[in-house]
């Protein structure tokens, strides 16, 4: 028997409210932490590694400078990675709390497409407090960093739909460290962030390098804070393509793995 | 005539799992107004078939209409009329109590004045006034259970599906969430309640089912079912050890219904005095023995030859 899976976006939103709910208790505890992270980020391997570090970079700015939109992308692919793995996993498998939803109006479909939602929105705050952080590292204050929030959603949108994937299809939470280390600890060392891969590895190498979502992330916000336009648009809909690709596929397997 | 007034109606509905029928073929009606119990023991297929009924099981054949609506195709609509307590506890622990409440409020579109007017009602009624800032993990099994009840009751539902409301729950604690369904039957609610305590089924429901293995096995009124299949009394009696299957024997060498287990003996009798003293003509001294009234345990063990709990 095959159900229509039409999503109801006001259900969707209601389940991205309950998450604001529990977040409103608890922001100030939450927050701090994404203040901290990146100015140890941008101190230790900006200020500290970047004085040993003189070759120039991508567009000749100082290595700070360089590091700092990518950083802004990695930490906007965390705040969904986060959302999507341990925390749906906790209310999908122990709390039981996405069965007690689909008791009401709400289907397991807006469940999903509400959680996924919502890790947009976790995303959406960890990078863009990371970009505040930065100004105060002498990165200019241009409207071109306004234009930087949008590139930070969809950067979240494809990390969220790729972590709500995984979630969708693991039986145990031990799994994830499989995908931390394994998916988003290389990722964040070989997608242009602190080095330019082209020239460092064999062409194999950099062309999976330049296959991963949070190379692509990088160079949207690196283009975008420097103003080089060049190409971006293949950036952005490669990560609008691969997002709905898994968030359509997650939230399908979100459904089956509930209503069953 | 009742058919048009039919809150819950089944037809040869079946799930199936792989190879294994969780629900094998059943059906039944609700009316309007009416208690409904199904009555059996764990894995009998009753969470499946209210799973069915309340929209989250998909069914592998057979017809369902919930409030005159088609399962599957009109789920939300149904959903929003309908009132859930599910068997686990799945309250959300990262809210406050009146915050789970409001929250299932606007899942099913109720928000404002509304939403907050209903919530302090159903605290009321769930003596949960005095814990409505507090958060879930600070109450006790029973009040949790309260909670879910009136989680259930936020949209004011005309239907309200209890799978297994009271098991684990304390007897003083079952007793006061008696009271509340009670309350709850004379508002004009449909219930629906799963369970395999037979004095809750016996007390509470107009009407029930028993099931085993997925099917249905009996159903009607708890007192009728009973004067249905057994006479009204029942002799519990203690044989000495090694000697239950005799006492059995005898009893049925007296045309008398009698089941065993070990060496403790239930036969069922019209004329309790009388069988006793055939019984104790035939050298059975049942020192021990008593009479009591026949239940739906009773019912069960001589339809299945099993008991309700094992």
């Amino acid at each position: 028997m095959r159900r229509r899976a039409l999503i109801d976006f006001r259900g969707a939103a209601r389940v991205w409210q309950r998450d604001l709910w529990v977040y409103r208790d608890r922001w100030l505890y939450g927050l701090l932490p994404n203040f901290f992270e990146p100015l140890f980020y941008l101190l230790g391997l900006g200020v500290g590694l970047g004085y040993y570090v003189s070759t120039g970079g991508q567009f000749g700015q100082d290595y700070l400078a360089y590091i700092g939109p990518g950083l802004v992308a990695s930490s906007a692919m965390n705040g969904a990675s986060f959302e999507t793995t341990y925390n749906v996993f906790v209310k999908l498998h122990f709390g039981r709390l996405y069965d007690a939803m689909v008791t009401t109006r709400v289907n397991m479909e807006d469940v999903a497409v509400g959680e996924w939602g919502w890790a947009i929105t976790r995303s959406l705050i960890y990078g863009g407090i990371f970009l505040f952080i930065t100004l105060f590292f002498h990165t200019p204050l241009t409207w071109r960093l306004l234009l930087a929030v949008p590139a930070i959603v969809v950067v979240g949108y494809c990390f969220s739909a790729i972590g709500l994937t995984f979630t969708s299809l693991i039986q145990i939470i031990d799994v994830y460290s499989y995908y931390f280390t394994l998916f988003l600890t290389p990722s964040f060392l070989f997608s242009g962030i602190f080095f330019p891969v082209k020239g460092r590895f064999p062409t194999a190498l950099v062309w999976v390098a330049q296959g991963t979502p949070l190379y692509r992330a990088v160079r949207l916000v690196r283009g975008i804070v420097n103003g080089h336009w060049q190409g971006l648009w293949f950036d952005v809909a490669y990560l609008l393509v691969v997002g709905t690709a898994f968030g359509a596929f997650a939230v399908w397997r979100m459904q089956r793995r509930v209503i069953r | 005539m009742q058919h048009a007034e039919a809150v819950v109606e089944v037809d040869t509905l079946v799930k199936r799992y792989g190879d294994v029928h969780a629900v094998d073929g059943v059906s039944f009606t609700v009316a309007r107004g009416e208690f409904f119990g199904m009555l059996g023991p764990n894995g009998a297929g009753k969470s499946t078939l209210m799973r069915m009924i309340y929209q989250v099981t998909p069914r592998t054949s057979g017809s369902l209409r919930v409030l005159g609506m088609p399962a599957g195709e009109r789920a939300r609509s149904i959903k929003q009329r309908l009132g859930v307590v599910p068997q686990l506890d799945n309250l959300d622990e990262e809210l406050r109590v009146v915050d789970n409440l409001l929250i299932y409020a606007r899942f099913n579109g109720i928000r404002g004045v509304a939403a907050r007017r209903r919530a302090d009602e159903l605290l009321t009624f769930a003596d949960l006034n005095d814990k409505r800032k507090a958060m879930v993990d600070e109450l006790s099994g029973g009040m949790k259970r309260r909670l879910m009840l009136v989680r259930g009751l936020m949209n004011d539902p005309e239907l309200v599906v209890l799978d297994e409301p009271t098991t684990g729950l304390d007897p003083q604690v079952r007793l006061n969430l008696w009271n509340k369904l009670e309350e709850l039957r004379t508002q004009g609610k449909t219930l629906l309640m799963s369970t395999h305590y037979m004095d809750e089924a016996e007390r509470l429901c107009d009407r029930l089912v028993i099931m085993d293995h997925g099917k249905i096995i009996a159903s009607g009124a708890p007192q009728a079912l009973i004067r249905e299949n057994l006479p009204p009394f029942v002799i519990e009696a203690r044989a000495g050890a090694g000697e239950g299957e005799h006492l059995e024997g005898a009893a049925q060498g007296l045309g008398l219904g009698a089941v065993r287990s070990g060496d403790r003996v239930s036969v069922f009798v019209a004329d309790a005095d009388a069988a006793l003293a055939r019984l104790r003509e035939q050298g059975w001294r049942l020192e021990r023995a008593f009479v009591r009234p026949a239940n739906l345990e009773d019912v069960f063990l001589k339809l299945t030859g099993r008991a309700l709990r094992e």
